[in-house]
Protein backbone atom coordinates (compact mmCIF):
# COMPACT_ATOMS: atom_id res chain seq x y z
CA UNK A 1 0.00 0.00 0.00
CA UNK A 2 1.25 3.24 -0.92
CA UNK A 3 0.79 7.01 0.66
CA UNK A 4 -1.13 9.31 -0.45
CA UNK A 5 1.75 11.42 -1.75
CA UNK A 6 2.13 8.63 -4.45
CA UNK A 7 -0.99 9.40 -5.77
CA UNK A 8 0.55 11.38 -8.71
CA UNK A 9 1.45 7.87 -10.31
CA UNK A 10 -1.78 7.99 -11.61
CA UNK A 11 -1.37 9.72 -14.54
CA UNK A 12 -3.98 11.88 -16.60
CA UNK A 13 -6.71 9.94 -18.19
CA UNK A 14 -5.15 6.74 -16.88
CA UNK A 15 -8.95 5.12 -16.12
CA UNK A 16 -9.66 6.18 -19.35
CA UNK A 17 -6.90 4.36 -20.80
CA UNK A 18 -6.78 1.37 -18.82
CA UNK A 19 -10.79 0.96 -19.73
CA UNK A 20 -9.51 0.57 -23.37
CA UNK A 21 -6.81 -2.33 -22.97
CA UNK A 22 -9.41 -3.84 -20.43
CA UNK A 23 -12.28 -3.36 -23.43
CA UNK A 24 -10.28 -5.04 -25.87
CA UNK A 25 -8.99 -7.79 -23.52
CA UNK A 26 -12.19 -9.08 -22.50
CA UNK A 27 -13.48 -8.40 -25.82
CA UNK A 28 -11.14 -10.66 -27.35
CA UNK A 29 -12.05 -13.10 -24.77
CA UNK A 30 -15.87 -12.79 -24.63
CA UNK A 31 -15.87 -11.96 -28.60
CA UNK A 32 -18.01 -8.80 -29.63
CA UNK A 33 -21.00 -10.15 -29.03
CA UNK A 34 -20.83 -9.69 -25.42
CA UNK A 35 -19.29 -6.57 -25.46
CA UNK A 36 -22.40 -5.22 -23.64
CA UNK A 37 -21.12 -7.77 -20.71
CA UNK A 38 -17.63 -6.51 -20.96
CA UNK A 39 -18.20 -3.01 -20.44
CA UNK A 40 -20.50 -4.11 -17.30
CA UNK A 41 -17.77 -6.05 -16.48
CA UNK A 42 -15.04 -3.09 -16.99
CA UNK A 43 -17.30 -0.13 -14.91
CA UNK A 44 -17.30 -2.76 -11.81
CA UNK A 45 -13.76 -3.25 -11.62
CA UNK A 46 -13.60 0.73 -11.64
CA UNK A 47 -16.07 1.43 -9.50
CA UNK A 48 -14.28 -1.19 -7.24
CA UNK A 49 -11.00 0.23 -7.45
CA UNK A 50 -12.48 3.91 -6.79
CA UNK A 51 -14.06 2.66 -3.77
CA UNK A 52 -10.64 1.51 -2.52
CA UNK A 53 -8.31 3.40 -3.92
CA UNK A 54 -10.24 6.64 -2.71
CA UNK A 55 -9.55 5.60 1.03
CA UNK A 56 -5.97 6.70 -0.10
CA UNK A 57 -4.93 2.51 -0.49
CA UNK A 58 -3.65 3.01 -4.11
CA UNK A 59 -1.82 -0.58 -5.08
CA UNK A 60 2.08 -0.59 -6.07
CA UNK A 61 1.02 -1.61 -9.99
CA UNK A 62 -2.62 0.50 -10.04
CA UNK A 63 -2.63 -1.22 -14.13
CA UNK A 64 -1.94 -4.64 -12.56
CA UNK A 65 -4.36 -4.65 -10.17
CA UNK A 66 -7.34 -3.54 -12.47
CA UNK A 67 -5.85 -6.15 -15.10
CA UNK A 68 -6.14 -8.48 -12.31
CA UNK A 69 -9.87 -8.10 -11.18
CA UNK A 70 -10.99 -8.53 -14.86
CA UNK A 71 -8.60 -11.16 -15.01
CA UNK A 72 -10.72 -13.12 -12.03
CA UNK A 73 -14.02 -11.71 -13.27
CA UNK A 74 -13.39 -13.55 -16.60
CA UNK A 75 -12.37 -16.56 -15.45
CA UNK A 76 -15.28 -16.79 -12.85
CA UNK A 77 -17.78 -15.83 -16.04
CA UNK A 78 -16.64 -19.02 -17.95
CA UNK A 79 -16.26 -21.07 -14.72
CA UNK A 80 -19.95 -20.60 -14.35
CA UNK A 81 -20.76 -21.26 -17.65
CA UNK A 82 -19.23 -24.23 -18.29
CA UNK A 83 -20.69 -26.13 -15.33
CA UNK A 84 -17.88 -27.85 -14.12
CA UNK A 85 -19.95 -29.95 -11.85
CA UNK A 86 -20.71 -32.02 -14.83
CA UNK A 87 -17.51 -33.57 -14.77
CA UNK A 88 -15.56 -35.56 -12.00
CA UNK A 89 -13.51 -33.60 -9.87
CA UNK A 90 -10.32 -34.55 -12.06
CA UNK A 91 -11.59 -33.63 -15.27
CA UNK A 92 -13.40 -30.40 -13.66
CA UNK A 93 -10.41 -29.49 -12.28
CA UNK A 94 -7.92 -30.13 -15.01
CA UNK A 95 -10.69 -28.07 -17.17
CA UNK A 96 -10.59 -25.14 -14.94
CA UNK A 97 -6.48 -25.17 -15.22
CA UNK A 98 -6.45 -25.19 -18.70
CA UNK A 99 -9.36 -21.82 -18.97
CA UNK A 100 -7.48 -20.29 -16.47
CA UNK A 101 -4.40 -20.34 -18.96
CA UNK A 102 -5.87 -19.42 -22.10
CA UNK A 103 -7.27 -16.42 -20.54
CA UNK A 104 -4.18 -15.56 -18.56
CA UNK A 105 -2.16 -15.55 -22.11
CA UNK A 106 -4.47 -12.68 -23.47
CA UNK A 107 -3.06 -10.47 -20.38
CA UNK A 108 0.45 -10.47 -21.48
CA UNK A 109 1.25 -6.80 -22.67
CA UNK A 110 2.07 -7.39 -26.03
CA UNK A 111 -1.44 -9.46 -26.49
CA UNK A 112 -3.28 -6.36 -24.70
CA UNK A 113 -1.64 -4.05 -27.64
CA UNK A 114 -2.66 -6.76 -30.20
CA UNK A 115 -6.15 -6.73 -28.65
CA UNK A 116 -6.07 -3.29 -28.32
CA UNK A 117 -5.70 -3.08 -32.45
CA UNK A 118 -8.14 -5.34 -32.98
CA UNK A 119 -10.63 -3.69 -31.66
CA UNK A 120 -9.90 -0.41 -33.25
CA UNK A 121 -10.43 -2.69 -36.49
CA UNK A 122 -13.44 -4.09 -35.50
CA UNK A 123 -14.57 0.00 -34.68
CA UNK A 124 -13.98 1.04 -37.82
CA UNK A 125 -15.25 -2.17 -39.46
CA UNK A 126 -16.05 -1.17 -42.77
CA UNK A 127 -19.85 -2.09 -42.91
CA UNK A 128 -20.62 0.68 -40.00
CA UNK A 129 -21.20 4.17 -40.87
CA UNK A 130 -18.99 6.89 -39.82
CA UNK A 131 -20.23 8.69 -37.45
CA UNK A 132 -21.10 5.33 -36.05
CA UNK A 133 -17.28 3.93 -36.47
CA UNK A 134 -16.34 7.27 -34.15
CA UNK A 135 -18.48 7.21 -31.19
CA UNK A 136 -17.95 3.20 -30.82
CA UNK A 137 -13.80 3.86 -30.90
CA UNK A 138 -14.30 7.10 -28.09
CA UNK A 139 -16.18 4.00 -26.15
CA UNK A 140 -14.61 1.15 -26.34
CA UNK A 141 -11.26 1.70 -27.62
CA UNK A 142 -10.58 5.11 -25.72
CA UNK A 143 -13.09 4.91 -22.64
CA UNK A 144 -15.11 8.02 -23.18
CA UNK A 145 -18.40 7.95 -21.42
CA UNK A 146 -21.51 8.88 -23.00
CA UNK A 147 -21.88 12.47 -22.65
CA UNK A 148 -17.78 13.38 -23.32
CA UNK A 149 -18.37 11.96 -26.45
CA UNK A 150 -21.38 14.03 -27.43
CA UNK A 151 -19.37 17.46 -25.71
CA UNK A 152 -16.40 16.39 -27.95
CA UNK A 153 -18.93 15.88 -31.21
CA UNK A 154 -21.27 18.26 -30.23
CA UNK A 155 -24.47 16.55 -30.74
CA UNK A 156 -26.87 15.28 -27.49
CA UNK A 157 -26.52 12.42 -25.33
CA UNK A 158 -29.33 10.49 -27.47
CA UNK A 159 -27.72 10.87 -30.96
CA UNK A 160 -24.39 9.44 -29.42
CA UNK A 161 -26.13 6.26 -27.31
CA UNK A 162 -28.44 5.73 -31.00
CA UNK A 163 -24.85 5.56 -32.79
CA UNK A 164 -23.61 3.31 -30.06
CA UNK A 165 -26.66 1.10 -29.84
CA UNK A 166 -26.09 0.42 -33.95
CA UNK A 167 -23.00 -0.10 -34.08
CA UNK A 168 -22.89 -2.88 -31.01
CA UNK A 169 -25.81 -4.10 -32.86
CA UNK A 170 -24.20 -5.16 -36.14
CA UNK A 171 -21.24 -6.43 -34.35
CA UNK A 172 -23.22 -8.98 -32.52
CA UNK A 173 -25.82 -9.57 -34.77
CA UNK A 174 -22.43 -10.11 -37.92
CA UNK A 175 -20.69 -11.70 -34.82
CA UNK A 176 -17.85 -9.93 -35.92
CA UNK A 177 -14.36 -11.73 -35.33
CA UNK A 178 -11.68 -9.19 -33.48
CA UNK A 179 -9.23 -10.03 -35.81
CA UNK A 180 -6.18 -8.49 -37.96
CA UNK A 181 -7.32 -8.91 -41.72
CA UNK A 182 -4.50 -10.08 -44.01
CA UNK A 183 -3.09 -8.65 -47.33
CA UNK A 184 -5.23 -6.88 -48.86
CA UNK A 185 -7.93 -6.27 -46.41
CA UNK A 186 -5.17 -5.15 -44.21
CA UNK A 187 -4.72 -2.07 -46.06
CA UNK A 188 -7.70 -1.08 -46.69
CA UNK A 189 -8.98 -1.58 -43.35
CA UNK A 190 -5.95 0.46 -41.98
CA UNK A 191 -7.29 3.08 -44.31
CA UNK A 192 -10.80 3.45 -42.84
CA UNK A 193 -8.50 3.72 -39.33
CA UNK A 194 -6.56 6.36 -40.78
CA UNK A 195 -10.05 8.38 -41.63
CA UNK A 196 -11.42 7.90 -38.13
CA UNK A 197 -8.44 9.03 -36.33
CA UNK A 198 -8.18 11.91 -38.51
CA UNK A 199 -11.43 12.68 -38.11
CA UNK A 200 -11.64 12.48 -34.31
CA UNK A 201 -8.06 14.72 -34.60
CA UNK A 202 -9.95 17.70 -36.74
CA UNK A 203 -13.07 16.86 -34.65
CA UNK A 204 -10.64 18.24 -31.95
CA UNK A 205 -8.69 20.54 -33.70
CA UNK A 206 -11.21 22.56 -35.53
CA UNK A 207 -14.35 22.68 -33.55
CA UNK A 208 -13.82 26.07 -32.19
CA UNK A 209 -17.41 25.84 -30.14
CA UNK A 210 -16.33 23.01 -28.20
CA UNK A 211 -14.63 23.57 -24.94
CA UNK A 212 -11.11 23.36 -24.77
CA UNK A 213 -10.49 20.81 -22.78
CA UNK A 214 -12.19 18.40 -24.28
CA UNK A 215 -11.06 19.49 -27.79
CA UNK A 216 -6.84 18.86 -26.81
CA UNK A 217 -8.14 15.43 -25.12
CA UNK A 218 -9.36 14.31 -28.58
CA UNK A 219 -6.65 15.49 -30.10
CA UNK A 220 -4.20 14.06 -27.75
CA UNK A 221 -6.69 10.41 -28.07
CA UNK A 222 -6.33 10.48 -32.07
CA UNK A 223 -2.54 11.00 -31.32
CA UNK A 224 -2.18 8.57 -28.92
CA UNK A 225 -4.39 5.79 -31.02
CA UNK A 226 -2.01 6.49 -34.19
CA UNK A 227 0.97 5.84 -31.64
CA UNK A 228 -0.46 2.41 -31.16
CA UNK A 229 -1.30 1.67 -34.57
CA UNK A 230 2.76 2.91 -35.39
CA UNK A 231 3.99 0.53 -32.68
CA UNK A 232 2.44 -2.54 -33.56
CA UNK A 233 3.87 -4.62 -36.47
CA UNK A 234 0.07 -4.63 -38.38
CA UNK A 235 0.66 -0.69 -38.11
CA UNK A 236 3.98 -0.13 -38.60
CA UNK A 237 3.37 1.61 -41.82
CA UNK A 238 4.61 4.67 -44.05
CA UNK A 239 0.72 5.81 -44.37
CA UNK A 240 0.43 5.42 -40.87
CA UNK A 241 3.86 7.30 -39.93
CA UNK A 242 2.68 10.28 -42.32
CA UNK A 243 -0.58 10.77 -40.33
CA UNK A 244 1.59 11.14 -36.64
CA UNK A 245 3.57 13.61 -38.96
CA UNK A 246 0.17 15.40 -39.60
CA UNK A 247 -1.11 14.98 -36.71
CA UNK A 248 2.25 16.30 -34.73
CA UNK A 249 2.61 19.46 -37.28
CA UNK A 250 -0.87 20.40 -36.97
CA UNK A 251 -0.92 20.07 -33.25
CA UNK A 252 2.34 21.90 -32.68
CA UNK A 253 0.27 24.84 -33.94
CA UNK A 254 -2.70 24.28 -30.96
CA UNK A 255 -1.96 26.90 -28.60
CA UNK A 256 -1.23 29.52 -31.22
CA UNK A 257 -4.56 29.49 -32.98
CA UNK A 258 -6.67 31.27 -30.28
CA UNK A 259 -5.79 34.59 -28.33
CA UNK A 260 -6.82 35.48 -25.26
CA UNK A 261 -10.64 36.60 -26.29
CA UNK A 262 -11.05 33.14 -28.13
CA UNK A 263 -10.65 34.82 -31.32
CA UNK A 264 -9.17 32.63 -34.27
CA UNK A 265 -5.92 34.01 -35.40
CA UNK A 266 -5.11 32.88 -38.90
CA UNK A 267 -1.90 31.22 -39.74
CA UNK A 268 -0.23 34.65 -41.21
CA UNK A 269 -0.79 36.44 -38.31
CA UNK A 270 0.51 33.65 -35.84
CA UNK A 271 3.31 33.95 -33.54
CA UNK A 272 5.52 31.22 -35.04
CA UNK A 273 7.96 31.68 -31.92
CA UNK A 274 4.72 30.15 -29.81
CA UNK A 275 4.53 27.15 -32.17
CA UNK A 276 5.63 24.00 -29.90
CA UNK A 277 8.93 22.77 -31.00
CA UNK A 278 9.19 19.66 -29.71
CA UNK A 279 5.86 18.64 -31.36
CA UNK A 280 7.46 19.87 -34.82
CA UNK A 281 10.09 17.94 -34.39
CA UNK A 282 8.44 14.81 -33.64
CA UNK A 283 6.42 15.44 -37.09
CA UNK A 284 9.48 15.87 -38.79
CA UNK A 285 11.13 12.47 -37.28
CA UNK A 286 7.87 10.40 -38.43
CA UNK A 287 7.74 12.79 -41.73
CA UNK A 288 11.21 11.40 -41.96
CA UNK A 289 10.16 7.78 -41.96
CA UNK A 290 6.68 8.01 -43.56
CA UNK A 291 9.19 8.65 -46.47
CA UNK A 292 9.76 5.01 -46.95
CA UNK A 293 8.06 3.02 -49.55
CA UNK A 294 6.33 4.17 -52.57
CA UNK A 295 3.00 4.35 -51.33
CA UNK A 296 1.88 8.67 -51.67
CA UNK A 297 -0.98 8.92 -49.60
CA UNK A 298 -3.24 12.12 -48.79
CA UNK A 299 -1.11 11.86 -45.65
CA UNK A 300 1.63 11.95 -46.82
CA UNK A 301 0.69 15.43 -49.17
CA UNK A 302 -0.67 16.63 -45.98
CA UNK A 303 2.32 16.52 -43.57
CA UNK A 304 4.01 18.12 -46.26
CA UNK A 305 2.04 20.39 -46.35
CA UNK A 306 2.45 21.24 -42.85
CA UNK A 307 6.25 20.84 -42.68
CA UNK A 308 6.19 23.34 -45.06
CA UNK A 309 4.32 25.94 -42.83
CA UNK A 310 6.85 24.62 -40.00
CA UNK A 311 9.87 25.46 -41.78
CA UNK A 312 9.22 28.76 -43.21
CA UNK A 313 10.19 31.53 -41.24
CA UNK A 314 7.27 33.65 -41.63
CA UNK A 315 4.12 33.31 -43.66
CA UNK A 316 5.98 35.48 -46.31
CA UNK A 317 8.96 33.37 -46.39
CA UNK A 318 6.52 30.14 -47.19
CA UNK A 319 7.77 28.36 -50.28
CA UNK A 320 4.01 28.86 -51.85
CA UNK A 321 5.67 27.39 -55.13
CA UNK A 322 6.04 24.08 -53.47
CA UNK A 323 3.00 24.46 -51.76
CA UNK A 324 1.37 24.94 -55.21
CA UNK A 325 2.80 21.61 -56.26
CA UNK A 326 1.83 19.59 -52.92
CA UNK A 327 -1.71 20.93 -53.53
CA UNK A 328 -1.81 20.06 -57.12
CA UNK A 329 -0.88 16.14 -55.78
CA UNK A 330 -3.34 16.09 -52.93
CA UNK A 331 -6.17 17.49 -55.59
CA UNK A 332 -5.87 14.24 -57.57
CA UNK A 333 -6.56 11.83 -54.99
CA UNK A 334 -8.48 14.31 -52.51
CA UNK A 335 -10.84 16.84 -54.82
CA UNK A 336 -12.85 18.46 -52.00
CA UNK A 337 -13.92 21.96 -51.51
CA UNK A 338 -11.72 22.56 -49.04
CA UNK A 339 -8.38 21.43 -51.05
CA UNK A 340 -9.88 23.77 -54.32
CA UNK A 341 -10.07 26.28 -51.48
CA UNK A 342 -6.88 26.24 -49.94
CA UNK A 343 -5.12 25.50 -53.13
CA UNK A 344 -6.60 28.99 -54.33
CA UNK A 345 -5.24 30.58 -51.36
CA UNK A 346 -1.80 29.76 -52.63
CA UNK A 347 -1.86 30.74 -56.09
CA UNK A 348 -3.37 34.05 -54.23
CA UNK A 349 0.17 34.37 -52.62
CA UNK A 350 1.83 33.82 -55.86
CA UNK A 351 0.44 37.07 -56.86
CA UNK A 352 -2.08 35.26 -59.07
CA UNK A 353 -4.96 36.38 -57.24
CA UNK A 354 -7.82 36.78 -60.29
CA UNK A 355 -7.37 33.04 -61.07
CA UNK A 356 -7.67 32.00 -57.66
CA UNK A 357 -10.76 33.96 -57.69
CA UNK A 358 -11.63 32.49 -60.35
CA UNK A 359 -11.05 28.77 -59.39
CA UNK A 360 -12.97 29.06 -56.26
CA UNK A 361 -16.03 30.13 -58.42
CA UNK A 362 -15.18 26.92 -60.33
CA UNK A 363 -15.92 24.63 -57.15
CA UNK A 364 -18.40 22.17 -57.96
CA UNK A 365 -21.78 23.70 -55.89
CA UNK A 366 -19.78 27.09 -54.76
CA UNK A 367 -23.10 28.86 -54.28
CA UNK A 368 -24.44 26.38 -51.57
CA UNK A 369 -21.26 26.33 -49.76
CA UNK A 370 -21.16 30.00 -49.78
CA UNK A 371 -24.55 29.82 -48.12
CA UNK A 372 -23.61 26.80 -45.77
CA UNK A 373 -19.59 28.00 -44.68
CA UNK A 374 -18.58 30.80 -43.69
CA UNK A 375 -14.71 30.23 -45.03
CA UNK A 376 -15.55 30.38 -49.09
CA UNK A 377 -16.78 33.98 -48.32
CA UNK A 378 -14.25 34.73 -45.96
CA UNK A 379 -11.86 33.56 -48.70
CA UNK A 380 -12.97 35.78 -51.43
CA UNK A 381 -13.41 38.54 -48.98
CA UNK A 382 -9.18 38.89 -49.06
CA UNK A 383 -8.95 37.64 -52.55
CA UNK A 384 -11.46 40.58 -53.84
CA UNK A 385 -8.96 42.79 -52.00
CA UNK A 386 -6.13 42.14 -52.84
CA UNK A 387 -7.66 42.84 -56.63
CA UNK A 388 -8.69 46.19 -55.56
CA UNK A 389 -12.40 45.33 -55.67
CA UNK A 390 -13.54 46.45 -53.07
CA UNK A 391 -16.93 46.32 -53.55
CA UNK A 392 -17.61 42.93 -53.73
CA UNK A 393 -15.24 42.06 -50.50
CA UNK A 394 -17.85 44.17 -48.62
CA UNK A 395 -20.54 42.06 -50.32
CA UNK A 396 -18.86 39.07 -48.89
CA UNK A 397 -17.50 40.22 -45.41
CA UNK A 398 -21.19 41.05 -44.06
CA UNK A 399 -22.02 37.34 -45.56
CA UNK A 400 -19.42 35.94 -43.99
CA UNK A 401 -20.70 37.39 -40.61
CA UNK A 402 -24.49 36.65 -40.45
CA UNK A 403 -23.21 33.53 -41.32
CA UNK A 404 -21.20 31.88 -38.67
CA UNK A 405 -22.41 30.86 -35.09
CA UNK A 406 -18.79 30.71 -33.45
CA UNK A 407 -18.53 33.50 -31.51
CA UNK A 408 -14.67 33.16 -32.10
CA UNK A 409 -15.23 33.35 -35.88
CA UNK A 410 -17.74 36.21 -35.54
CA UNK A 411 -14.60 37.80 -33.56
CA UNK A 412 -12.37 37.45 -36.19
CA UNK A 413 -14.75 39.06 -39.01
CA UNK A 414 -15.54 41.51 -36.73
CA UNK A 415 -12.08 42.74 -36.54
CA UNK A 416 -11.69 42.93 -40.47
CA UNK A 417 -14.54 44.81 -40.88
CA UNK A 418 -13.51 47.42 -38.28
CA UNK A 419 -10.55 48.01 -40.09
CA UNK A 420 -11.68 48.50 -43.28
CA UNK A 421 -14.63 50.90 -42.30
CA UNK B 1 -11.17 18.03 20.81
CA UNK B 2 -13.46 15.32 19.93
CA UNK B 3 -13.40 12.04 17.83
CA UNK B 4 -15.78 11.75 15.03
CA UNK B 5 -16.62 9.28 12.56
CA UNK B 6 -17.86 9.69 9.11
CA UNK B 7 -20.22 7.41 7.30
CA UNK B 8 -20.53 7.75 4.11
CA UNK B 9 -23.28 6.05 1.99
CA UNK B 10 -24.91 6.30 -1.69
CA UNK B 11 -22.31 7.85 -3.86
CA UNK B 12 -20.26 5.09 -5.19
CA UNK B 13 -23.06 2.99 -6.40
CA UNK B 14 -24.17 4.83 -9.45
CA UNK B 15 -22.94 3.08 -12.50
CA UNK B 16 -23.41 5.56 -15.32
CA UNK B 17 -19.86 6.99 -14.60
CA UNK B 18 -17.01 7.44 -17.16
CA UNK B 19 -13.76 6.12 -16.19
CA UNK B 20 -12.64 10.00 -16.33
CA UNK B 21 -15.38 11.10 -13.96
CA UNK B 22 -14.11 8.21 -11.37
CA UNK B 23 -10.65 9.03 -11.90
CA UNK B 24 -11.86 12.66 -11.48
CA UNK B 25 -13.91 11.64 -8.08
CA UNK B 26 -11.17 9.60 -6.61
CA UNK B 27 -8.58 12.37 -7.14
CA UNK B 28 -11.04 14.84 -5.33
CA UNK B 29 -11.04 12.34 -2.56
CA UNK B 30 -6.86 12.37 -2.36
CA UNK B 31 -7.02 16.15 -1.98
CA UNK B 32 -9.56 15.59 0.31
CA UNK B 33 -7.86 13.18 2.84
CA UNK B 34 -4.85 14.93 1.96
CA UNK B 35 -5.90 18.06 3.27
CA UNK B 36 -7.55 16.64 6.61
CA UNK B 37 -4.04 14.76 7.08
CA UNK B 38 -1.95 18.13 6.82
CA UNK B 39 -4.31 19.41 9.55
CA UNK B 40 -3.89 16.56 11.31
CA UNK B 41 -7.17 15.88 12.18
CA UNK B 42 -7.20 12.74 9.93
CA UNK B 43 -7.17 9.30 11.84
CA UNK B 44 -7.88 6.37 10.27
CA UNK B 45 -10.66 5.11 7.61
CA UNK B 46 -11.59 1.94 5.59
CA UNK B 47 -13.83 0.80 2.51
CA UNK B 48 -16.00 -1.44 2.66
CA UNK B 49 -16.71 -4.23 -0.26
CA UNK B 50 -20.47 -3.63 -1.31
CA UNK B 51 -20.82 -7.10 -1.95
CA UNK B 52 -20.60 -10.78 -0.26
CA UNK B 53 -21.49 -9.45 3.08
CA UNK B 54 -23.63 -11.35 5.77
CA UNK B 55 -25.43 -10.32 8.64
CA UNK B 56 -25.75 -12.21 12.12
CA UNK B 57 -29.10 -11.55 13.69
CA UNK B 58 -30.38 -12.20 17.33
CA UNK B 59 -30.10 -14.73 19.93
CA UNK B 60 -30.27 -17.63 17.26
CA UNK B 61 -27.78 -16.61 15.26
CA UNK B 62 -29.37 -16.32 12.52
CA UNK B 63 -27.11 -15.62 9.20
CA UNK B 64 -28.58 -13.64 6.31
CA UNK B 65 -26.75 -12.61 3.22
CA UNK B 66 -26.75 -9.04 2.66
CA UNK B 67 -27.04 -6.08 4.09
CA UNK B 68 -29.31 -5.28 0.97
CA UNK B 69 -29.91 -1.60 1.93
CA UNK B 70 -31.31 0.40 -1.18
CA UNK B 71 -28.04 1.52 -2.54
CA UNK B 72 -28.69 4.99 -1.50
CA UNK B 73 -28.78 3.58 1.82
CA UNK B 74 -25.05 1.30 1.83
CA UNK B 75 -22.54 2.36 3.53
CA UNK B 76 -19.26 3.10 1.21
CA UNK B 77 -16.79 3.07 4.19
CA UNK B 78 -15.59 5.55 7.08
CA UNK B 79 -13.00 7.86 8.23
CA UNK B 80 -12.90 9.30 11.61
CA UNK B 81 -11.12 12.29 12.60
CA UNK B 82 -10.55 14.90 15.00
CA UNK B 83 -13.03 18.30 15.46
CA UNK B 84 -13.99 20.22 18.75
CA UNK B 85 -17.58 19.33 18.27
CA UNK B 86 -19.97 18.37 16.15
CA UNK B 87 -20.11 22.16 14.45
CA UNK B 88 -17.10 21.59 13.36
CA UNK B 89 -17.38 17.73 12.20
CA UNK B 90 -19.88 19.01 9.80
CA UNK B 91 -18.27 21.17 8.28
CA UNK B 92 -15.63 19.51 7.36
CA UNK B 93 -17.68 16.40 6.08
CA UNK B 94 -19.04 19.55 3.80
CA UNK B 95 -16.10 18.83 1.57
CA UNK B 96 -16.88 15.14 0.74
CA UNK B 97 -16.75 14.73 -2.53
CA UNK B 98 -19.36 12.04 -2.79
CA UNK B 99 -21.89 14.35 -1.92
CA UNK B 100 -21.41 16.62 -5.24
CA UNK B 101 -22.68 12.88 -6.59
CA UNK B 102 -25.61 13.05 -4.48
CA UNK B 103 -24.32 10.88 -1.64
CA UNK B 104 -24.87 11.28 2.11
CA UNK B 105 -22.08 11.71 5.09
CA UNK B 106 -23.33 10.60 8.45
CA UNK B 107 -21.40 12.19 11.70
CA UNK B 108 -21.11 10.61 14.90
CA UNK B 109 -19.53 11.56 17.88
CA UNK B 110 -17.44 8.52 18.86
CA UNK B 111 -18.08 8.45 22.58
CA UNK B 112 -14.71 7.71 25.09
CA UNK B 113 -15.05 6.46 28.57
CA UNK B 114 -12.34 8.07 29.68
CA UNK B 115 -13.35 11.61 27.90
CA UNK B 116 -15.41 13.96 29.97
CA UNK B 117 -16.96 15.64 27.60
CA UNK B 118 -18.51 12.32 26.24
CA UNK B 119 -19.68 11.48 29.51
CA UNK B 120 -23.79 12.15 30.08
Amino acid sequence: MKEADQVQHIVDHFFRHESGKMVAVLTRIFGTHNLEMVEDVVQEAFLQAMRTWRMNQLPDNPSGWLMQVARNRAIDIIRRQQLFHHYSQEVAGALLQETEQTVEQFFHETEIADSQLRMIFACCHPALKEEDQVALTLKTVSGFGVTEIARALMTNEAVIQKRLYRAKQYLKENTIALEIPAGNELTKRLHMVYTVLYLLFNEGYNSVKADELIRKDLCAEAMRLALLLAEHRSGKRPATFALLALMCLQASRFESRIDENNSIILLQHQDRNTWNKDLIQRGYFFLNLSSQGDELTIYHLESAIAAEHAMAASFEATNWKRMLKLYNLLLEQKRTPMVLLNRAIVLAQLQKAPQAIQEIWQIPNIENLLKSHYIFSAVLVDLYRQTGDEQHARKYLQQAYTMTTSLAEKKLIAGKLAANS
Amino acid sequence: MKEFMFIFKGATQQYDFSPEEMQQHMHSWFSWVDDLKAKKIYLAGEALSPAGGKTVQGAKLLVTDGPFAESKELVGGFISIRAASIDEAVEIAKGCPDLQLDGAVEVREIMKLNNEESQP
